[in-house]
């Protein structure tokens, strides 16, 4: 079982390249053609990245983070949140770049594969950001009245909160 | 919004560093914490050269299209209005497809056109219909299958198998998603568009 994510990873690469190849798609072309573009993207969120880790580590420098945590951690723990994955939890639903901050920092101070590290893994993996998507969603076509969207995304995040650890608790532990 | 919060943060942390007496650690890290955004940005590039050009190639080979149209049943239960609206539909499901592979940057654009479209017939005016708030809130969730740049971060910061995480990815995907689903469901009306 715990080679399961390469062996899905090396099926993805050769089903796709295999298709690929099959259907007389010029395979290396578009790849360097999609690759050009991811060295776009990852310009593109240098910006926000700075920003936001500069917000993070400051947070975290100032013992703000650690006060922060201190006050959710007691709720957290009842249901079963690792406290380390709280800041993470509270960026999550609003930026995708404070996350990442917020991810790296549990990383750096408890280990990748720490129950934190891999809790905070599998919420990043299955969350998104909230309020930015249903921002563009409905302001792109003039909607203002968003009825339950709101609600049922914020539940759903909670729901990925309190899942993520209590999956990973029983997977790995 | 990220206007407030960026203010309102460093704000907090500057006055709070004064109070625990740990300015000068937090100063340092004002200064050093853009070199450490750069070095985040080159060690997730790769990862992102590699899974956009893998990517691309996916697309060309039909298997956006297809993941599609294995979705189109399911998505024709959750959004009703879509059999009317074949428009919407088309952009619907490739939406739906570009976000399971990852594609954010192509899945957007898609999903914003699917609102268009939606919108184009609902009678509702400014008010959400019920298959707009389920289109977003499945939007909303994350439902991608590979978690790449997470991977390739954790694999960057000592992880010893960076995937195995991948099963509970899932587990906990599927539960959020079903739960905002079925809130919609329950209560988001029973205008569909």
């Amino acid at each position: 079982m715990d080679n399961l994510g390469s062996y899905i990873l090396l099926s993805v690469a050769v089903i796709i390249l295999g298709a690929g190849f099959f259907r007389k798609v010029p395979v290396f072309d578009e790849f360097l053609e999609g690759a050009r573009e991811g060295i776009k993207n990852s310009f593109s969120i240098l910006p926000a990245l700075v920003g936001l880790i500069v917000c993070v580590s400051m947070l975290r420098a100032s013992g703000t983070l650690d006060a922060l945590t201190g006050l959710i951690a007691p709720a957290a723990s009842k249901a079963g949140i690792p406290k380390e994955i709280i800041p993470l939890a509270l960026v999550r639903p609003i930026s995708g770049s404070g996350a990442l901050a917020a991810i790296k920092d549990v990383f750096a101070r408890y280990g990748t594969d720490s129950f934190a590290g891999r809790a905070g893994s599998v919420l990043m993996g299955s969350t998104e950001t909230t309020f930015y998507s249903i921002a563009v969603y409905f302001g792109s076509c003039g909607i203002k009245k968003t009825g339950i969207t709101l609600i049922a995304a914020l539940a759903a995040d909670f729901t990925g909160l309190v899942v993520s650890s209590l999956v990973t608790s029983l997977y790995f532990y | 919004m990220m206007n407030y919060i960026f203010v309102f943060l460093i704000l907090i942390a500057a006055v709070f560093s004064v109070f625990s007496g740990r300015a000068d650690a937090t100063a340092n890290s004002l200064l050093s914490a853009g070199g450490e955004a750069v070095e985040l940005c080159f060690t997730l590039m790769g990862a992102m050269c590699l899974w956009g050009g893998l990517m691309r190639v996916a697309e060309k080979a039909g298997i956006t299209k297809a993941l599609s149209k294995v979705f189109a049943p399911l998505l024709g239960r959750l959004m009703p209005s879509l059999k009317k609206n074949k428009k919407a539909e088309g952009f619907v499901l490739m939406n739906v497809a570009s976000n399971l592979l990852g594609l954010g940057n192509a899945a957007t654009p898609l999903g914003l056109e699917a609102m268009k479209s939606l919108k184009a017939e609902s009678k509702l005016g400014d008010r959400a219909t019920s298959d707009m708030m389920t289109f977003v809130v499945l939007n909303t969730a994350s439902i991608q299958l590979i978690p790449s740049t997470l991977a390739v971060l954790r694999g960057s910061m000592g992880s010893v198998n960076p995937l195995d995480i991948l099963p509970c990815v899932w587990i906990s995907s599927v539960a959020s998603v079903a739960v905002g689903l079925i809130i919609c469901k329950m209560f988001g009306g029973n205008h569909h568009g």
